[in-house]
């Protein structure tokens, strides 16, 4: 597109996006991706595709993990030149259209995509590089089955000569992926393994010894990795070792970081470079950011499914931590899901929660046999717990209730 | 209860039939049997391993449709849970694991054969049920209202030899009157998940059907105030 001139009609429904987006931030009715990109796709159908056209793309799908890795692939790639990017989360076609309009003419994007929309995005944005990084249970009320969820990106990349770069320790995402006729397989990790017992290929049992995993009843097994995250850095494909140095916390985030480098290798960007732009990333919309409030080091970190809620609890500090759990809309309207996960990291620490739906966290930490303390509000939690470290882990709605009283932290 | 006095809670095919937070039942039934003192052995069993037929409840979980008829299909070959129920175990089973406890179901468009432990047969409705479900139970079985959250596609049919569990004030249920069925010491619902988190007395009922006694009463003030939040929900 840097050179390419768009369509009349393409040019008006750019500009119609910006103006909408600028409205609606301007009104305070929210970041005005979503609206933007909806007016902007209802004066060309077509927009999405027209602003895509002549840019180098990459898409990062996948249940947990999009929004940093879409933001350490962005850092990496930015060491090339500009990149357009859906950093703000709104990860459906409507939000990859507002983002390109708003970014104007670059030769690279990095965007996000929920997973439900990758055929679709695919179709619209021809990319060079898809990242897929993990498939499990999220918001069961209405989410697609996991294994219906890899059979869709196995179909939708079995038809099309595109590189991937996937995570070689989740079972479905390998099925899904090894169709592709270009992988790069990243030894990524699967901390939650409750959604690949079942082979998506035969319906055999999947085994797992250490690293290794493999199906008892057909030839589907763990690819060998290129890269791998390992102690405190990544194995490349050469099998140098590089210490990842981030700001952002837990080993899922140097995987993460891995599945960037991955990504950013296949541009030609060093690898050196890129671990430099991706070491400022400091927080991704809010989490992991340290705010400080009436003497209290307060970090949010973001969980919206058991497998989130297991890698939170590896990067959560041994304090004080505040659990806000909602169930409206956004975050799905069933909290069944409290009982797949295990809250015994949080034995022995002050734990307080809140949240609409801190009744269901309750009953789940008392048979879980762990003591608590209900506050009725963030504000009540903050004076109930000593100055001093405070962490909070919070589900989609609670996390955003919480980020706006504080002043919606980046 | 089993001669050596452990209550043995056994959850059947957690590979096939789990999802929504299905672990719940089994974790609340041996958290409930612990503050009575109970020893409890809780076992997992998975579908390519042969069912003990010693247990005292089984618990069945929900789950999709080709796992559910997989999981139909192995039990029916195994014959451990009829061998189970002819000596008095508890079955406690919810959505999928209903559905398949009945004489038929449907599963990816066919009828399948279902284990006839419960006189019931399920078909697909015209619309999925998804949201809070709530009923006044069966005046038998002496317990406070049913709570819970359904999320089906089936509709299911009670036989003669069956009671259903609940006469529906809010959901579907079984067919928007009724709701879950049982008879003797088997019982099912569409309430999915931890159907036991909000429904501490159904729990209870299945351990007193258990152990054959009486259970001094526990603090519930958690599972009372969430009990409260929800019904009060459903009624405005």
């Amino acid at each position: 597109m840097t050179t390419k001139k768009l369509p009349m009609r393409a040019k008006l429904a750019t500009s119609a996006t910006r103006s909408a987006a600028a409205l609606s931030r301007a009104t305070g009715r929210g970041d005005g991706s979503v609206i933007g990109g909806r007016i902007g796709l209802m004066i060309d159908p077509n927009l999405l595709a027209e602003l895509a056209s002549g840019r180098q793309i990459v898409l990062i799908s996948g249940t947990n993990g999009k929004t940093t890795t879409t933001r350490l692939t962005t850092a990496a790639m930015s060491v090339l030149g500009n990149v357009a990017t859906n950093g703000l989360g709104a990860n459906m076609p409507t939000g990859h259209t507002s983002a390109l309009a708003k970014a104007g003419p670059t030769p690279y994007a990095v965007l996000e995509v929920d997973e439900h929309y990758l055929d679709q995005v695919l179709d619209a944005t021809h990319p060079r590089v898809v990242a897929l990084l993990n498939l499990s249970r999220d918001q069961l009320d209405r989410a697609k089955e996991v294994a219906m969820m890899a059979a869709l990106w196995r179909e939708s990349l079995a038809k099309r000569d595109i590189q991937v770069v996937a995570n070689a320790d989740d079972p479905m995402v390998t099925w899904a992926a090894q169709v592709a006729e270009h992988v790069t397989w990243v030894a990524a990790g699967q901390r939650w393994h409750d959604d690949s017992w079942v082979c998506p290929e035969c319906g055999a049992t999947i085994e797992r010894m250490g690293d290794a995993w493999w199906c008892s009843g057909c030839t589907l097994h763990r690819p060998v990795p290129q890269w791998t995250v390992q102690h405190d850095g990544v194995v490349d494909p050469t099998g140098t070792y590089h210490e990842v140095k981030l700001q952002l916390p837990g080993r899922v985030n140097r995987a993460n970081a891995a599945t960037a480098l991955a990504v950013a290798a296949h541009f030609r960007v060093r690898i050196a470079d890129a671990l430099a732009r991706m070491t400022e990333v400091k927080s991704i919309a809010g989490r992991y950011a340290m705010v400080e409030r009436d003497g209290r080091m307060i970090r949010l970190l973001l969980s919206k499914n058991p497998a989130g809620w297991l890698e939170a609890f590896d990067m959560a500090d041994n304090v004080p931590t505040l659990l806000a759990i909602n169930a409206r809309d956004p975050d799905g309207l069933d909290t069944s899901w409290l009982y797949d996960v295990d809250f015994s990291p949080l034995r022995g620490r002050h734990v307080l929660i809140t949240g609409d739906r801190a009744m269901d966290l309750a009953v789940r930490l008392t048979v879980n046999g762990i003591a608590f303390q209900h506050v009725p509000s963030f504000g009540r939690a903050l004076a109930s717990v000593p100055p001093g470290r405070l962490e909070v882990i919070a589900n989609y709605t609670a996390f955003q209730d919480i980020r706006a009283e504080l002043d919606r932290v980046n | 209860m089993s001669t050596d006095s452990q209550l043995r809670l056994v959850w059947v095919y957690p590979d096939l039939l789990s999802t929504y937070g299905d672990r719940g039942n089994l974790l609340i039934l041996a958290h409930r049997a612990g503050l009575r003192g109970l020893p409890v052995a809780s076992v997992e069993v998975r579908s390519d391993q042969a069912l003990p037929v010693d247990g005292d409840i089984y618990l069945l979980g929900g789950g999709e449709d080709g796992p559910q008829s997989l999981a139909s299909q192995r039990l029916l070959a195994d014959g451990g849970l009829h061998r189970a129920v002819d000596r008095g175990a508890v079955v406690f089973a919810v959505c999928a694991g209903y559905q398949l406890l009945g004489n038929s179901f449907y599963a990816k468009g066919t009828e399948c054969r279902g284990l006839e432990l419960l006189d019931l047969t399920s078909d697909r409705g015209p619309s999925r049920a998804v949201g809070e479900l709530a009923g006044d139970i069966d005046s038998r079985l002496g317990l406070p209202r049913l709570t819970g959250f359904e999320n089906h596609g089936g509709r299911t049919h009670l036989g003669p030899e069956v009671y259903p569990l609940a006469r529906v004030t809010t959901g579907i249920g079984n067919d928007g009157q009724t709701e879950g069925a049982w008879r003797g010491k088997i019982l099912g619902t569409y309430s999915h998940g931890p159907a036991l988190a909000r429904n501490p007395a159904l729990a209870d009922l299945l351990l007193r059907w258990a152990t054959g006694s009486m259970l001094p009463p526990v603090d519930d003030a958690w599972p009372d105030a969430l009990r409260k939040e929800r019904l009060s929900a459903v009624a405005s």
